[in-house]
């Protein structure tokens, strides 16, 4: 008990007289806010990323790819397959008794950045007559949707703000059509970034046949297995089935894992370099104190409090640190737009997101700094021989 | 020279401070020398790139794909030295996640073109005359163990042969070097001839037109004049310099360069802020000291410069030391930017920062240390 008194009094004492060290303390604070704002920031583009590419699928959806295919861009579904695909057990069934799925099939579009004029590849998607009843999460926010079989598009919010060229009235032109955007849509996940029109438009435009993928309403999030089970056991079928979610997920997981580990590297070797500043901080804050931990000791006070008193210092400033440099990342980048390739066939457009999780991840960084740059110094302040410490000043 | 002690004793005068300053300062130019080096890095790849090779895709996009029937209008462009094409195959080995880069081509031309990519002759006759024979880099060989007469199927998710199948097979008659290239050059070719015959669908397409000029000078011009010749046809090309089509390809991927600036900057304000810090206090807790060397006849420019000097071996030794230590780490980054040394720009824009640095952080408490009144700075006042 008496101890605990002793470590609350000298903490006390030590952050009140902090105000005396304010260039010295800047240091860590300041260092500790670099290192957390980078790491902050540059995680909160994978976390957006990663973000937009599973909003952009359900549970109770599944997505149908040729066997072995790594995406929809390289994989070809014919008629009969999809066909066949519509017929499997599992599928959700409209008041009609139609099965609601969507046979899609995708073009790439070159357009230009606004900000920059780079040139980039984004996807013209095109999709069944179902496609409204199963993404009812897609929202005509500008315009109308599109009308069957004539060659009109409508254009994700997020590629009409990124890319020039795709504003209601404006005409495409790909490779023997030209195309009318009538609208603009909303939907918070990755098909933002893409345009889309009718399948059969969009085929016989491009003299083709078939489909790439078949994206499905289940039942309910548990048919999948059935779903599954239906399609690979039919020998006429060489298909791969996914959830929907999996399928995004995997997608954008080599991207996001490159930007995760740049993340860490950068924020590791910067967290050296804080710690040693930090270190240097609390190693001068403890000489400055030397007369008053030794006049302290002499009065009785024991070693622990010094140690606690150095640490929670330490901890302070760096937590003060952490803070300012996840409130300067939130500030700057939550909600920033970037947008990367995503291989032949497409470009993602996503907003950073600074989470809860990752402000808890920088201030878990920023006390671990903390703690191990004032624990040397801290074990300094309690081993300083008495006597010699008072006669030094 | 002769207060070169002087200044080094100065600099030493509490070890664990000017150490740790000193590490702090070299994990910093460690961090700058690596990031600046893959920036550096991927634009020299791009300025370096050759200028005697132009690419012609199709002007809507290259996914659109050429007809085969180009190749002898292009080859009739004058100026033109060698014409041959890439034709994305894709495919995978054994599982889908091991992705090959597979293009067909017409291999003679090709390795013609690419003049600095190493293939032995008898490899390119092997070629020609195996029907399915293909030609891997040596570092992909060596990543899945392939050698010279293996027979080795590649599994595809678009192109069905005309006998339904979809997995292909072929056999490896010679391998080739690719290191003088770098990065981003296709490592597994099969003969267009064949693919184009046994696959089942999209007959006749070429994705890019590799076109190889005498005279570089003549580059736009010639992609002018190929470009000009499809104009209004119902296949439009875009010709393009190799490092026009890198660049783009680069900018795909995002603003590289405003990321690792944003973090180069965040990075060197904190160092600022840390290396001024500890010249500061250095000089705080010398006062007494410096104004014995007033006493003794040191001029007030004289103690200005003894400051500023240790401040610049402190930031100039350690980042040197960072910069040593990123040029010896950076050999690792080889998938990036390929086999390259660090960048000599970068040294140099390092150690033009660290003396910058220096400047900053030392001229406040040099300026302090000049204007020191010895009477006021011996009563400690």
């Amino acid at each position: 008990m008496k101890m605990l008194r002793q470590v609350v009094s000298v903490t006390l004492m030590n952050l009140r007289s902090m105000s005396h060290r304010v260039g010295t303390s800047l240091v860590i604070v300041i260092g500790i806010a670099g290192v957390v704002g980078v790491l902050v920031s540059v995680l909160a583009m994978s976390t957006g990323m990663l973000r937009t590419m599973q909003n952009a699928g359900r549970d109770d959806r599944a997505i149908v790819l040729r066997n072995g295919s790594a995406a929809e861009g390289s994989s070809a579904l014919g008629l009969d397959a999809a066909r066949l695909i519509s017929d499997a057990s599992g599928i959700k069934r409209d008041t009609d008794g139609r099965p609601i799925l969507s046979a899609e099939s995708m073009r790439a579009l070159t357009v230009y950045k606004k900000e920059d004029g780079a040139e980039v590849n984004i996807t013209i998607r095109g999709v069944g007559s179902k496609s409204r009843a199963l993404r009812p999460e897609l929202e005509i926010v500008r315009g109308r949707m599109f009308e069957p079989a004539l060659s009109e598009v409508i254009v994700g919010e997020a590629a009409n703000k990124q890319f020039r060229g795709l504003d209601v009235g404006d005409k495409i032109v790909t490779r023997g059509a030209s195309w009318v955007v009538v609208g603009i849509f909303k939907t918070g996940d990755a098909h933002e970034s893409e345009l889309m029109t009718d399948v059969e438009a969009l085929n016989a435009m491009e003299r083709r046949g078939g489909y790439q993928s078949v994206t499905v309403q289940l039942q309910s999030a548990g048919a999948f297995n059935a779903f599954k089970d239906s399609l690979t056991t039919n020998p006429a079928l060489s298909v791969d089935v996914w959830r929907e979610r999996e399928y995004y997920e995997q997608q954008s997981k080599t991207m996001g894992d490159i930007i995760t580990i740049v993340a860490y590297v950068v924020g590791g070797i910067m967290a050296v370099g804080a710690l040693f500043s930090a270190l240097n901080t609390m190693y001068s804050a403890v000489s400055a104190r030397v007369r008053e931990i030794a006049t302290l000791r002499a009065l009785g006070f024991g070693a622990a409090a010094m140690v606690i008193s150095v640490l929670v210092e330490a901890v302070v400033l760096a937590l003060i640190g952490g803070a300012l440099g996840a409130t300067l990342a939130w500030l700057f980048f939550n909600g920033y737009t970037v947008s990367t390739t995503t291989g032949v066939f497409g470009h993602l457009v996503f907003d950073l997101a600074v989470s809860p999780g990752l402000v808890i991840v920088g201030i878990v960084w920023a006390c671990a700094i903390g703690l191990i740059g004032g624990l040397f110094p801290a074990i300094r302040a309690a081993r300083l021989p008495v006597a010699t410490a008072l006669r030094a000043v | 020279m002769k207060y070169a002690g002087l200044v080094w004793a100065g600099l030493w005068r509490k070890k664990a401070r000017t150490i740790l300053t000193m590490l702090s300062i070299i994990v910093a130019f460690l961090l700058f020398g690596l990031l600046q080096g893959v920036n550096h890095g991927f634009n020299e790849v791009v300025e370096n790139l050759n200028v005697n090779r132009l690419y012609t895709s199709a002007k809507t996009n290259m996914v659109d794909g050429l007809p085969i029937s180009y190749l002898g209008r292009i080859k009739a462009v004058p100026d033109v030295e060698h014409v041959s094409h890439w034709t994305y195959f894709g495919g995978y080995y054994r599982e889908a996640k091991n992705a090959i880069p597979a293009f067909a081509t017409d291999p003679e031309p090709l390795f013609a073109i690419y003049k600095e990519i190493k293939i032995k002759p008898e490899y390119l006759d092997a070629m020609k005359r195996t029907r399915t024979g293909a030609l891997v880099s040596e570092q992909l060989a060596k990543q899945y163990g392939w050698k010279v007469g293996d027979r080795i199927p590649l599994g595809t998710s678009i192109w069905t042969t005309k006998e339904g199948s979809s997995t292909w097979y072929f056999d490896i008659v010679g391998t080739f070097d690719v290191s003088a290239y770098g990065v981003g050059f296709p490592s597994f070719y099969i003969n267009y001839d064949y693919y184009d015959e046994a696959k089942a669908f999209g007959n006749g397409v070429v994705h890019y037109y590799l076109v190889s000029i005498a005279d570089p000078r003549q580059a736009t011009r010639v992609a002018k004049t190929i470009d000009t010749q499809f104009e209004n046809s119902m296949n439009e090309t875009r010709t393009q310099t190799e490092s026009a089509l890198a660049q783009a390809n680069l900018k795909q991927i995002g603003d590289i360069n405003f990321i690792v600036n944003a973090i180069v900057g965040a990075v060197l304000f904190t160092l600022l802020f840390l290396t001024a810090n500890t010249m500061m206090q250095s000089v705080r807790e010398r006062i007494p000291e410096l104004a014995v060397l007033k006493t003794l006849g040191f001029s007030d420019g004289k103690v200005l410069g003894l400051v500023l000097a240790e401040a610049f071996i402190l930031c100039i030794l350690a980042a040197l030391l960072g910069l040593l230590l990123a040029a010896m780490a950076f050999p690792s980054l080889r998938a990036l930017v390929g086999d390259l040394p660090l960048p000599g720009s970068v040294i140099r824009l390092g150690v033009g920062i660290a003396a910058l640095l220096a400047l900053v952080s030392g001229l406040p408490p040099a300026v302090r240390a000049q204007r020191l009144n010895i009477v006021d700075a011996l009563a400690g006042r």
